[in-house]
């Protein structure tokens, strides 16, 4: 794994803006946080789970929310485990995420595609696998999903991740027009608590195939377009809630049409430091294989 | 009859008890009272925020909740107590404290029996007041 250049440039940048928020501007308090830095000061479920790309979120999509359960005075990290099993295709993931200060979050997943026989179909050899590095950051900018239950402003958070495929040759040998790309969304989460819904739409600006599996761009479009991440959750319980999401994807390659990514999921946070997503997702077609629907699972546990 | 039909009309376009339907669904006064009792006992035996109440007269503390939970509720009560910035000026509490009220409050509820979406409807009027209460 090729260490990552890029976090020096991107904590310069964005740590001013934290601590610009974290200060609180009425109180000169030098006392330290009175609950330790791994507070916990979050509500249950309030930092969602982790998402596919290892973003606070839901299983497809990307949420406003900061992963975790640290307060504005603390912080939160997890880490996670994600398994896809498509009938054609096994898709895991390995992450862990940091939440400072409910402002800011920074993520790392390592994402391994199997091709299984598809990888012999296509002479690749059987059990090909592409991996993924993704390194993810998320703003928060204005708003609170959970207390404005007074007023419509969502939580609005924005964020990037940038990927890093190791399969450059292959997917030069199937259009793809580069193995590393940097999505950049905008989010939006709001908890309508008295209805016990909480909605969230992001917007993606990617050139992203397959997630960044089948790399960047290709011969069909070779340039950033946005996309849509949207997803309805509800409640039954303060440790329990099932949805509905839905992601759309752009269709770079010539080789094959990419489809639009669907999901219903349910998710049990038994406790702060445990949580378990599990799902049934469409896929739509990858490659040479149609209808890649299948079981999605993550686990999640952390301070 | 022409009185009649206006009458009817009128008690269709405002929907009459609709805004007391929340403090109906706590149980009334007696729920509301019951539930204060247990959410200021749940308060005091929890270490994260017992402190918060170390000068409180707690009998008054009971009291004025009583009145200010019927009144979000719904109910018919007017809460004549300190605003909440007056009365949490000067405890420095946090988002964290916050929170831990409302689990505490959450789990009183769960106590009274207060039903799930019933405590959401309950949360989403008290969730604002984050505000004004937390000051550090």
């Amino acid at each position: 794994m090729r260490l990552p250049t890029l976090w020096p440039a991107l904590l310069a940048a964005l740590l001013p803006a934290v601590s610009a928020f974290a200060q609180p501007a009425d109180e000169a308090s030098s006392t330290p946080p009175s609950r330790g830095w791994f507070d916990q000061g979050k509500l249950l479920a309030t930092g969602g789970v982790s998402q596919v790309e290892g973003a606070g979120g839901g299983g497809l999509g990307a949420w406003a929310l900061i992963t975790g359960y640290g307060s504005d005075h603390g912080a939160g990290v997890n880490g996670h485990y994600t398994t896809v099993l498509l009938p054609d295709y096994r898709l895991d993931t390995l992450g862990a995420a940091v939440g400072l200060f409910d402002r800011l979050e920074l993520s790392y997943a390592w994402q391994q595609f199997d091709t299984q026989k598809v990888g012999a179909a296509l002479g690749l050899g059987q059990g090909f696998k592409f991996h993924q590095n993704i390194f993810g950051a998320k703003l928060r900018l204005v708003g609170d999903a959970v207390y404005d239950q007074d007023r419509w402003l969502p939580q609005i958070s924005v964020g990037l991740q940038h990927k890093e495929n190791d399969r450059g040759a292959v997917i030069a040998a199937v259009g793809g027009k580069g193995a590393v790309g940097t999505d950049y969304y905008i989010a939006a989460s709001k908890l309508f608590l008295a209805q016990s819904l909480l909605v969230n739409a992001t917007m993606r600006f990617t050139k992203a195939n397959q997630l960044g599996i089948l790399g960047f761009g290709g011969g069909k479009h070779d340039a950033y377009s946005p996309q849509l991440e949207a997803s309805l959750a509800y409640l039954f319980a303060r440790d329990f809630a099932v949805g509905v999401e839905g992601r759309t994807k752009p269709s770079n390659l010539a080789i094959a049409k990419e489809q639009d990514a669907y999901d219903v999921f349910a998710a049990w946070f038994p406790c702060k430091n445990f949580s378990i997503t599990a799902a049934y997702a469409d896929l739509g077609n990858i490659v040479i294989k149609d209808h890649q629907r299948g079981a999605y699972l993550s686990l999640q546990a952390g301070l | 009859m022409k009185k009649l039909i206006i009458v009817a009309l009128l008690g269709f376009s405002t929907p009459a008890l609709a805004d007391d339907a929340l403090f109906a669904d706590m149980g009334g006064q007696p729920g509301i009272d019951r539930l204060v009792d247990a959410s200021v006992d749940a308060y005091l035996s929890d270490p994260r925020i017992k402190a918060i109440f170390d000068e409180s007269n707690l009998d008054r503390v009971r009291a004025e909740f009583k009145v200010q939970f019927c009144q979000v509720a719904g109910g018919p009560c007017v809460y004549a107590g300190h605003d909440m910035a007056a009365a949490h000026k000067g405890l420095h509490l946090t988002n964290a404290d916050f929170n831990a009220v409302v689990e505490d409050l959450q789990g009183a509820m769960d106590k009274v029996g207060v039903g799930f979406t019933t405590q959401n409807r309950f949360l989403a009027r008290l969730a604002p007041m984050q505000r004004q209460v937390v000051t550090k």
